[in-house]
């Protein structure tokens, strides 16, 4: 058995996995506000690492004004989204919102292969690739950036959510919409910055898997590796999907390795995720840390 | 409401058997037997792409009337349903390559592809709304990794070849006779959905959507329901997968992505959740949509738009976005579909110089 290996593709995955916890919360943070399951996640970070490439590529802008006005851009983007697209939808059946949100991602995913094209581009060289080196492992530096920018990210989230006004009334738009209003909450408010705020730290990380990996279509793949994450960690719980991600990260990594290692099946690398799904949804649907769902009439 | 202003007067239903029947008047039994009649004569315009058209919306609108009685009827939401339909192709042609004739093989093909169903339906007897959603987006994955990966099954990458429908050894490999072909299914299959709106069981699902916890303290078993709309939405998605393939008499593994699911869900919202005819207006819809997106390309072609945009080369793209348009647009102003539209048209000429 190759520990070495093992032990880099899970660090690789810690790394990953971070990602994803960072897409999943703002996945959680739309369901959380506005009981909106939202399919189009990942074309959050696609446009948004899609924008980013284009101002710094077109405009040979800096990095950090062309990231600034992305983040500018996303806001809007988020903004528009929900008032134009999802507000209408405020009541109907689930499998309507579902479905609109499908809708959205179908459109995006082929407007943007349309603007840019199908193949991968890479972002201009912005930070010097160095190589660090961790008790024995080889990491590059954008990696650790990475792994930063998320961890900060994340401390963000639990500083909005725990200190700042905005945070908690959202946590209590969450908590009840009815009690909420008659605080002076505006809840339409909430949804609207719910949507905005999804939208900008998804494309931070979109810009993020941009500057390691180029920009491609494949980034709306993260979107849908949000479900195990979610599902893993609980649908309305912050703290289980950073959890959930980073499980999911590690594990698509260590099936990777099982598989080159010993099974030669292929491919599991994406598909393990989704035996997991299955999995946890028939012995425990409410995930690690979700509210169970107690149904009166 | 438009229902009720679409019965006649003098139509007095006097007992339940009136009241569930499927024509409810004379004159709506014959316009479907005529209209079944006069399809029948559509291989004589000779037109073979019409033809072609019209057979890809009959096995597409069978696929989409199993997802609309899970969907439409069941409350259930499915994301996998390309990944049945692909179970049902690739099931139909691996018998016939095992020597099983074809006319047995498509009936097989939606049992097996049932089977497969109930499998994943497992979870779904458990999960409801958003849940089975994920746990059907895990399965079009899971099964879509299977058919790459199942050489024995599929025939790898390479695809799997397989025969055209024959009958006492006349063979249907024209678009011609294979019409007459899917078009039975087609009655077969909806008027089966029809009836079974009408038994206990049909309403039984319906109650299941409405109000599932009132649904069981009547004494619904929820289980069992939620399972068996699973089964049948799988069963109608394999018979369509089957005629697909012994239409296109070759099944290729990358066929039945997520776009593909997407485009059943797009059929059903834009038929009408819940209506039976509507889940083929739909297919009609769905499959006219790149037509009308090629023509709308074409008169676009050499003008301004058309250089600015590079529309030509983005053809693929444009139509997926027609799509998820499509989708989108009907949610938000016709949530009840081309049907409720199309019952509403109707009514408006049913009385027509007076209708208010």
């Amino acid at each position: 058995m190759n520990w070495e290996l093992l032990f880099q593709l899970t660090l690789n995955g810690l790394i990953v996995g971070a990602l994803y916890g960072v897409v999943a919360m703002s996945f959680v943070l739309i369901y959380k506000a506005s009981q909106v399951v939202n399919f189009a996640q990942g074309e959050f970070l696609l446009v948004g690492a899609w924008a980013c490439w284009w101002l710094l590529t077109t405009f040979q802008m800096p990095f950090f004004l062309g990231f600034l006005i992305t983040l500018a851009f996303m806001t809007i983007f988020g903004l528009v989204l929900q008032v134009v697209v999802l507000r209408p939808l405020i009541g109907e059946p689930v499998i309507s919102v579902i479905m609109v949100t499908i809708g959205l991602s179908i459109f995006f995913q082929a407007l943007m292969k349309w603007m840019f094209g199908v193949f991968a581009q890479p972002f201009p060289q912005i930070f010097a690739t160095e190589r660090v080196n961790i008790a024995g492992l080889e990491v590059q530096s954008v990696y650790l950036l990475s792994l930063a920018i998320s961890v900060l990210i994340m401390a963000g989230f639990g500083w909005f959510f725990t200190v700042s006004k905005h945070g908690l009334a959202m946590r209590a738009t969450a908590f009840d919409q009815q009690v909420a209003q008659s605080l002076g909450i505006s809840v339409r408010q909430v949804f609207a910055m719910s949507w905005a705020i999804s939208a900008v730290v998804s494309a931070v990380a979109g810009v993020v898997v941009g500057v390691v990996n180029g920009v491609s279509s494949a980034l709306s793949f993260y979107g849908i590796k949000v479900f195990p994450a979610v599902i893993l960690g609980g649908l309305d719980s912050v703290v289980g999907a950073v959890l959930g991600g980073l499980i999911v990260g590690v594990l698509e990594n260590v099936a990777h390795f099982f598989d080159s290692e010993f099974l030669n099946w292929g491919n599991m690398f994406q598909i393990a995720p989704f035996y997991v799904l299955i999995i946890i949804l028939m012995i425990k649907p409410y995930g690690l840390f979700g509210t169970k769902n107690i149904e009166r009439v | 409401m438009a229902g009720i202003a679409l019965t006649p007067s003098g139509d007095f239903r006097e007992s339940y058997r009136d009241d569930t029947t499927i024509f409810p008047t004379k004159v709506s039994r014959a316009v479907a037997v005529g209209s079944v009649a006069l399809l029948c004569l559509a291989p004589l315009t000779g037109d073979r792409y019409l033809l072609s058209l019209m057979i890809q919306a009959g096995y597409l609108g069978i696929a989409a009337l199993g997802l609309n009685i899970l969907v439409g009827f069941t409350g259930q939401i499915s994301i996998g349903h390309a990944a049945f339909f692909g179970v049902g192709a690739f099931s139909s042609a691996f018998l016939v390559d095992k020597g099983v004739p074809v006319f047995f093989s498509i009936p097989l093909a939606g049992l097996m592809t049932t089977a497969v169903g109930m499998v994943f339906g497992l979870p779904a007897a458990r999960l409801k709304g958003l849940y089975l959603a994920i746990a059907t987006l895990a399965a079009q994955f899971i099964i879509e990794d299977f058919f790459a990966r199942a050489r024995w099954f599929t025939g790898g990458v390479a695809g799997q070849v397989t025969k055209p429908f024959s009958l006492f050894g006349f063979s249907f490999d024209t678009n011609e006779t294979y019409f007459y072909v899917v078009l039975a299914y087609v009655v077969v299959m909806f008027l089966f959905a029809a009836n079974l709106m009408r038994t206990r069981d049909g309403r039984a699902l319906v109650a299941v959507r409405d109000h599932y916890l009132s649904a069981e303290m009547m004494g619904i078993n929820l289980t069992y329901y939620r399972t068996l709309s699973f089964g049948i939405s799988s069963f109608y998605a394999g018979i369509g997968g089957a005629l697909y393939a012994h239409y296109l008499l070759f099944v290729s593994v990358e066929a039945f992505n997520i776009v593909f699911s997407i485009q059943f869900l797009a059929m059903i919202i834009i038929g009408g959740l819940g209506s039976v005819m509507g889940s083929m207006m739909g297919a009609v819809f769905m499959v006219l949509l790149p037509e009308v997106v090629q023509t709308a390309v074409d008169i676009l072609s050499g003008s301004a738009i058309d250089r600015a945009l590079g529309l030509a080369g983005a053809i693929s793209f444009i139509r997926e976005m027609a799509i998820g348009a499509a989708i989108v647009l009907f949610l938000i102003f016709e949530p009840d579909g081309l049907a409720h539209r199309w019952r509403q048209i109707k009514a408006y000429w049913k009385l027509y110089p007076f209708s208010h």
